[in-house]
């Protein structure tokens, strides 16, 4: 902890970086995105286990990419989502400072892809067995019972919108689900309305989920909707043999065609 | 009319919930899911949750839910043929367990909706709603009813207010005529109340400032800076808008099937970017600051200036649901502490 807060100290005093988004402490002890601007505030950062939010939004919010060059306190999810988010032109290379940790707990700056790139390869990127055992109980529901499952977990949805605005993949300035002209998605959190944004969500993050858990985390209702986008991942993993979230120049899956691409799914 | 006190018996609530249900009335009562406290229909009180502090969404939705269809229409040759939906398909409820701050709350969201026009869903909505609150034992670090003008045992928009005692049983304040029409259905239950001194069994609630003093200050500050320091965490979603008790904001939407459809309205938010978007595709709150404030402003300076309420009840609901730790009652008392 002491070295992210040297760190974040160095940068912004040499004035490599102007604001560092980090971890600290909100008034309940509770853990917050903080975004530190002078070098005394340093001191504020902290990083442990109730870390959990993926920071990668914040890079590319108006007011935050205002106040200069920024350096981001990075987990695995926030390095994953760089590359991500790189991979889509939505970051260029050298343009974000990560502040990441080496599984042996040395804090580095990462100023490149290619360092991201392989600082990210150190680390277990797969669904964790939790992950998957979660996934196990859904796919062993027969598909009358799954579906249930998602409609009585869909009609809590009060369509807030937190799911989307907590990821950083979901970076739309018009989301589908607020285009009008023509209306895909009904606007009401009715049955219909809210079954449509679910599968849209779900599909519009195929393969692009870096899986960080944040769109059920910010979920006032409990709806374990990252479950669908893990589900995706799992099958463009055993389909494409591809993960998202690992490399910044890799194109996108249901995208693009290949020669060796497995065709059993078209029956 | 004059408050009534009685005495309502651990034993004899389930049985009022009996004649209640047999009457035709739903009861909407806090009760556990997952790991979350909601209200949901019950027809016995052991369905009732017990020990929470506020439902993590408010009772809002009874009188104002997340959609509602205002009428239906269809287009014919002669033109357009329109039908209302019907007061007399809206059921009574009863609200069993709501917390004075909730109760309080449909006023000041009947005050938006009693503004310049008169809502008569809302209002007809509300007519056939009885409210039996109950008072605060328990508080926790979000809430701060204490400084937004409530208290844990305020009767405000009650009907009935129940405090729970030692023995388990209820000391029933009567305080509507309404009140006294549902205890109507069975006098009996309702025995002579003992003499109770209510505050012994409320929780501390402490004030973190006046409620009068947050008004006035955050009048003189929409220029400052405080806005963008407090908001850059702020990622713009409905949580807070959707789980509190007092916001009121829809969006119109049209449903049509051929020459068929129906008018909605939907739960909308000034957080969202989209709230104020133009059709010219200018945005007049383009930065997630502005609509912080707006968020703010809306329920300290302009609730109060035009409805003469203040559009929060300190439930803290919207700091305990948003993603990112927005807590509204530390930027209230940022705001207040403005030199
Ligand atoms: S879909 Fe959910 S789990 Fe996947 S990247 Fe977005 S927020 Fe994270
Ligand atoms: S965060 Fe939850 S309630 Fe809000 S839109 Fe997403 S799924 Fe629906
Ligand atoms: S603004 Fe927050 S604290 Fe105030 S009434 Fe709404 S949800 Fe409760
Ligand atoms: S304050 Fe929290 S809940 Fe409200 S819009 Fe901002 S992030 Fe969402």
């Amino acid at each position: 902890m002491l070295e992210i807060k040297q760190k974040a100290r160095e940068l912004l005093e040499s004035g490599k970086a102007q604001v560092v988004i980090g971890y600290g402490k909100g008034p309940n002890n509770t853990t917050r995105a903080i975004f530190v601007r002078k070098p005394e505030d340093a001191d504020k950062l902290v990083l442990d286990d109730t870390c959990v939010q993926n920071l990668a939004l914040y890079i590319y919010k108006h007011e935050v990419r205002h106040f200069g060059k920024e350096a981001v306190v990075a987990t695995l999810p926030v390095l994953r989502s760089l590359l991500q988010l790189a991979s889509e032109n939505q970051v260029k290379d050298n343009e974000i400072i990560a502040i990441a940790i080496t599984p042996d707990n040395k804090v580095v700056e990462l100023d490149s892809f290619a360092a991201i790139e392989e600082h990210v390869r150190l680390f277990n990127t797969g669904l964790t067995e939790d992950e998957k055992d979660l996934l196990k109980k859904i796919n062993a529901m027969g598909l009358e019972e799954r579906w249930a499952f998602w409609n009585k977990e869909f009609s809590k949805c009060i369509k807030c919108y937190a799911c989307r605005q907590s990821c950083p993949m979901c970076y739309c300035p018009r989301c589908a689900a607020e285009v009008n002209q023509p209306q895909w998605i009904p606007v009401a959190a009715h049955q219909h309305g809210n079954i449509e944004w679910h599968i849209m969500r779900a599909m519009h993050l195929a393969g692009r989920c870096i899986n960080c858990g944040d769109c059920a985390r910010a979920c006032p209702v409990d709806i374990p909707l990252n479950l669908l986008t893990y589900n995706l991942i799992e099958e463009l993993n055993n389909e494409f043999k591809y993960t998202a979230g690992l490399s910044a120049s890799q194109t996108y899956v249901l995208s693009t065609w290949k020669l060796e691409d497995k065709e059993t799914f078209i029956r | 009319m004059d408050t009534e006190n009685k005495l309502l018996k651990k034993a004899s609530l389930q049985k009022l919930i009996e004649k209640l249900n047999a009457d035709g009335k739903k009861i909407l009562a806090p009760v556990i899911k997952g790991k979350r406290v909601e209200f949901g229909l019950i027809t016995s009180s052991d369905q009732m949750a017990d020990d929470y502090i506020v439902t993590n969404q408010s009772v809002k939705s009874v009188a104002f839910p997340k959609f509602e269809k205002l009428f239906s229409y269809e287009v014919t040759k002669e033109g357009i043929t329109q039908a209302d939906t019907g007061y007399s398909t809206f059921p009574e409820f009863v609200i069993l367990g709501a917390r004075p701050c909730d109760a309080n709350a449909l006023g000041s969201i009947g005050a938006i909706f009693n503004w310049d026009y008169h809502d008569k869903l809302y209002f007809d909505r509300l007519e056939k709603t009885t409210m039996i609150s109950t008072s605060c034992s328990k508080c926790d670090d979000y809430c701060f009813c204490t400084s937004a003008g409530g208290h844990p045992g305020s009767t405000k928009g009650s009907d009935i207010q129940l405090t729970r005692l030692e023995t388990g049983d209820y000391f029933a304040e009567i305080l509507t005529e309404k009140g006294k029409k549902l205890t109507s259905v069975s006098p009996d239950l309702f025995e002579t109340a003992p003499s109770v001194d209510k505050s012994k069994y409320l929780a501390e609630v402490p004030v973190k400032f006046k409620v009068d003093e947050a008004v006035a200050k955050v009048k003189t500050v929409f220029e400052n800076e405080l806005w963008l320091d407090q908001s850059l965490r702020c990622i713009g979603c409905g949580a807070c808008a959707f789980v509190c008790p007092t916001c009121a904001c829809f969006d119109i939407q049209d449903e049509t099937k051929g020459k068929n459809g129906i008018r909605l309205r939907c739960w909308d938010s000034c957080g969202l970017s989209l709230f104020t978007l133009h059709t010219s595709g200018h945005n007049p709150r383009e930065v997630q600051s502005q609509r912080w404030r707006q968020r703010i402003m809306h329920k300290f300076a302009y609730m109060p200036e035009r409805q003469n309420v203040t559009g929060c009840v300190g439930c803290g609901r919207c700091s305990r649901a948003c993603p990112v730790d927005m807590n509204i009652m530390e930027h209230l008392i940022n705001i207040v502490e403005v030199k």
